[in-house]
C-alpha cells in the first residue's frame, strides 16, 4: 500500500499536508507525533473512514476509492475508539461480525470455526457469552481484536489501541499487536501516543509534525535525541534496554 | 457444537407465542356481545358469527400488528441513534405522522384511507430524518437529551397540528388518530395496519445491518456497510410502521420504549436474537392493555391508550429504578449451556 500526496483540509485549515509513504508489508508500523499532527486523520483516509481531499491511495495497486467496501474489508481491517460501548452484544455476537463481509448475516461453519479461532487465541472463551458492556476496558479490547482476527484481513489497522489502558493492559495489548505481525504474519498499522511502546514492539516509525511527515523509517533511525526533542519540542534522553532505543522525558 | 440457539433461547421464544396464541384466543370471546363457541361453530348464519368476522378478528389482528409494529419500529430507533430512550414517541415520529394525517384532512378531506397514509408516511419518514439528523448533528453528551429534545421537537410539531386543526375546524375529525384506541376498527377499515408485517420481516432481514450501525460509524465502515444507507432504511421502516399504525388506531405510546428495552434486559441487544421476541412480547402487551380496556367498565370501554399509559408509566419507573439499582447488569435466567470450547 502506498500513499502520495495526501491532503485534508477541515475548514481552510490543513490538516495533512502532501503526505507520501509507503507502507512496509509484513511489518508493524506506527504513527506518532504530537495532538493535532494528523497521524489519526491520515489512518482514517488510508482506511477509506475519512473522505480524502487529494491525493492518491494505491492499495494492491488500485485506488482505495475504487474498491468495493466490502471487498476492502475483507482485506484491510480497521479498530477505532469511537465505538458504542452501550450496546450489549455478547463477546461472541461482537467476534461474528468480524465475518459480515464474508457471509453476511449467514454463518457458515467455516466462520463458526474462524470465530472460535479468534476467540482462543484471545484467551477470551471464558468470556464468550458475556456482554461487552460488562466487561473491563482491557478485555472488551481483547474482545475487538478478537473481531478483527476473524474478519481475516492482511493489515489491521489500530488507532490509539493502547488508550484508556492501565499499564498491564497496554503491554499486553503491545504484545499482540507484536503477535498479529510475526505469528499470523498481518501487517499492522498503529496510531500511538506512547513512544517507548512504539519503539519497544514496531518495526517502523512514522512521525507527524503539522500534518507533515517529519520522520519516515526504522525504529533505531527515527527515535534519536535529535528526532524526538525536534518532533516533540521537549528535551530527550535515549537509553538502550534490549538494543531497543527508549526515550526518557519530563 | 450445539449452538446457543438450540438451548434456552427458543424457550422464551416458545413460551411468549404460546401464552399470545392462548390470550388471542380469549380476547375473541372478551366484548359486550357474548358469543358462544357453540353457536359459532354450527350456526354460519348467526348474528354473533358476523360479530366475529366484522369486528372481532379484525380488532385482535389489528392489536397484533400494531404491538409487533411498535415494538419492532422502536427496537430500530433505539438501536440506529445509539440511545435506549428513543421511540416513536420520543423520536418526533409519531407526532409527525399526526401532522401528516392533518394535512390530509385539510388538503384533501375526502381522502381514503390510502391517501391519508400516502400523507402520514412522507411527513412521519421526514420528521424522523430530521430528528436523526439534528441529534447527529449536535453531539449530545447527555444520553438523556436526546429523547428530551425529541420530545420538545415533537411536542412543537404537536402544537402546530393543534393550531391548524383549531384554524381549519377539523379538530374533532383529527382527535381520533390523536389518542389510540381499536374501539373503532372494523372490517374495511383496518387493513392498513398490515404493512406492519412485511416491514417487520424486512427488519429482520435486516437486523445484522442495524445492529453494526448500532455499535457506530467507524464500525459499520470498517465491515463495509454503508452506515448513512442503513440509517436511512432503519429509520425509514421504522417511520412507516408508525405512520400505518397512527393512521389506523391513533397514537400508542410506551409500548416502543418499553418494550425493547424489558426484552433487552433479559436477551440482549443482538436483534437477530431479541426481534422475535420483541414482537410477540409487544403483541401481547397491546393485547392484555385493550383487554382490560375493554372489560374495566364494561359495556362501554376505555381509550387503550390510557390503559397503557397507566401500566407504561409504572413500568417505566420500575425499570429506571432496576437501572440504577443495578446498573446495566443484564438479567440471566439460569446458566447457559455450551459445550463448545477449545
Amino acid at each position: 500500500m502506498n500513499v502520495c500526496d495526501l491532503i485534508k483540509k477541515y475548514d481552510g485549515k490543513t490538516v495533512v499536508d502532501t503526505v507520501s509513504f509507503t507502507i512496509p508489508k509484513g511489518k508493524v508500523l506506527s504513527l506518532i507525533g504530537p495532538n493535532g499532527a494528523g497521524k489519526s486523520t491520515v489512518m482514517g483516509m488510508i482506511s477509506r473512514l475519512i473522505a480524502k481531499d487529494s491525493g492518491v491511495i494505491r492499495f494492491e495497486g488500485k485506488d482505495i476509492g475504487k474498491w468495493k467496501s466490502r471487498e476492502l474489508a475483507k482485506k484491510l481491517a480497521i479498530l477505532t475508539q469511537h465505538n458504542n460501548v452501550q450496546m450489549k452484544l455478547t463477546v461472541r455476537e461482537l467476534v461474528a461480525f468480524g465475518r459480515f463481509p464474508y457471509s453476511g448475516s449467514r454463518l457458515t461453519k467455516e466462520d463458526e470455526k474462524m470465530i472460535d479461532q479468534a476467540i482462543s487465541y484471545m484467551e477470551l472463551e471464558d468470556f464468550q457469552d458475556r456482554f461487552i458492556d460488562e466487561l473491563s476496558g482491557g478485555q472488551r479490547q481483547r474482545a475487538y481484536i478478537a473481531m478483527v482476527i476473524a474478519q481475516d484481513t492482511e493489515y489491521v489497522l489500530l488507532d490509539e489501541p493502547t488508550n484508556n489502558l492501565d499499564i498491564y493492559h497496554a503491554s499486553n495489548m503491545m504484545r499482540t499487536v507484536r503477535k498479529l505481525c510475526d505469528e499470523l504474519g498481518k501487517t499492522v498499522i498503529l496510531v500511538l501516543h506512547e513512544i517507548n511502546y512504539a519503539a519497544f514492539y514496531s518495526d517502523y516509525i512514522c512521525a507527524f509534525v503539522d500534518g507533515k511527515i517529519a520522520k519516515f523509517g526504522t525504529v533505531e533511525e527515527v527515535v534519536t535525541k535529535e528526532n524526538l526533542s525536534e518532533i516533540y519540542k521537549v528535551d530527550f534522553e535515549i537509553i538502550e534496554i534490549n538494543n531497543k532505543p527508549l526515550s526518557v522525558y519530563y | 457444537m450445539i449452538r446457543r440457539i438450540y438451548g434456552k433461547s427458543w424457550f422464551s421464544t416458545a413460551i411468549l407465542a404460546g401464552l399470545l396464541l392462548v390470550v388471542s384466543f380469549v380476547s375473541l370471546f372478551v366484548g359486550v356481545v357474548d358469543i358462544d363457541i357453540n353457536t359459532l361453530l354450527t350456526d354460519r348464519n348467526a348474528r354473533e358469527f358476523e360479530i366475529f368476522l366484522l369486528s372481532r378478528i379484525p380488532r385482535l389482528l389489528a392489536i397484533l400488528c400494531t404491538g409487533t409494529g411498535m415494538s419492532v419500529a422502536g427496537l430500530i430507533m433505539q438501536q440506529l441513534c445509539m440511545n435506549k430512550f428513543v421511540s416513536p414517541t420520543t423520536g418526533a415520529t409519531i407526532s409527525s405522522a399526526q401532522f401528516g394525517i392533518l394535512l390530509s384532512l385539510i388538503f384533501m378531506p375526502n381522502a381514503s384511507m390510502w391517501g391519508r397514509t400516502l400523507f402520514s408516511f412522507t411527513m412521519s419518514i421526514c420528521g424522523t430524518w430530521i430528528f436523526v439528523w439534528f441529534i447527529q448533528k449536535i453531539q449530545f453528551k447527555d444520553a438523556v437529551l436526546v429523547p428530551l429534545v425529541g420530545i420538545m421537537f415533537g411536542n412543537v410539531i404537536g402544537g402546530v397540528t393543534n393550531f391548524l386543526a383549531y384554524k381549519f375546524e377539523v379538530t374533532q375529525q383529527l382527535s381520533s388518530f390523536l389518542v389510540g384506541s381499536f374501539a373503532l376498527v372494523i372490517k374495511g377499515n383496518y387493513e392498513l395496519v398490515y404493512l406492519a408485517a412485511p416491514l417487520v420481516v424486512l427488519a429482520f432481514i435486516y437486523a445484522n445491518h442495524f445492529n453494526i450501525v448500532g455499535m457506530g460509524k467507524d464500525f459499520a465502515g470498517n465491515l463495509g456497510v454503508n452506515y448513512k444507507l442503513v440509517l436511512f432504511l432503519g429509520l425509514t421502516i421504522a417511520a412507516m410502521i408508525t405512520a400505518s399504525v397512527v393512521t389506523v388506531v391513533g397514537a400508542i405510546s410506551y409500548i416502543g420504549l418499553l418494550v425493547p428495552n424489558i426484552v433487552a434486559m433479559f436477551r440482549g441487544d443482538k436483534i437477530r436474537g431479541t426481534l422475535v421476541d420483541t414482537a410477540l412480547f409487544g403483541a401481547l402487551f397491546v393485547l392484555v392493555a385493550d383487554m382490560i380496556a375493554r372489560t374495566v367498565i364494561m359495556p362501554y370501554e376505555l381509550p387503550i391508550e390510557l390503559i397503557i399509559g397507566i401500566v407504561g408509566s409504572i413500568l417505566f419507573i420500575g425499570l429506571l429504578l432496576y437501572k440504577l439499582k443495578n446498573g446495566r447488569k443484564a438479567i440471566r435466567l439460569g446458566r447457559k449451556e455450551r459445550n463448545c470450547h477449545g
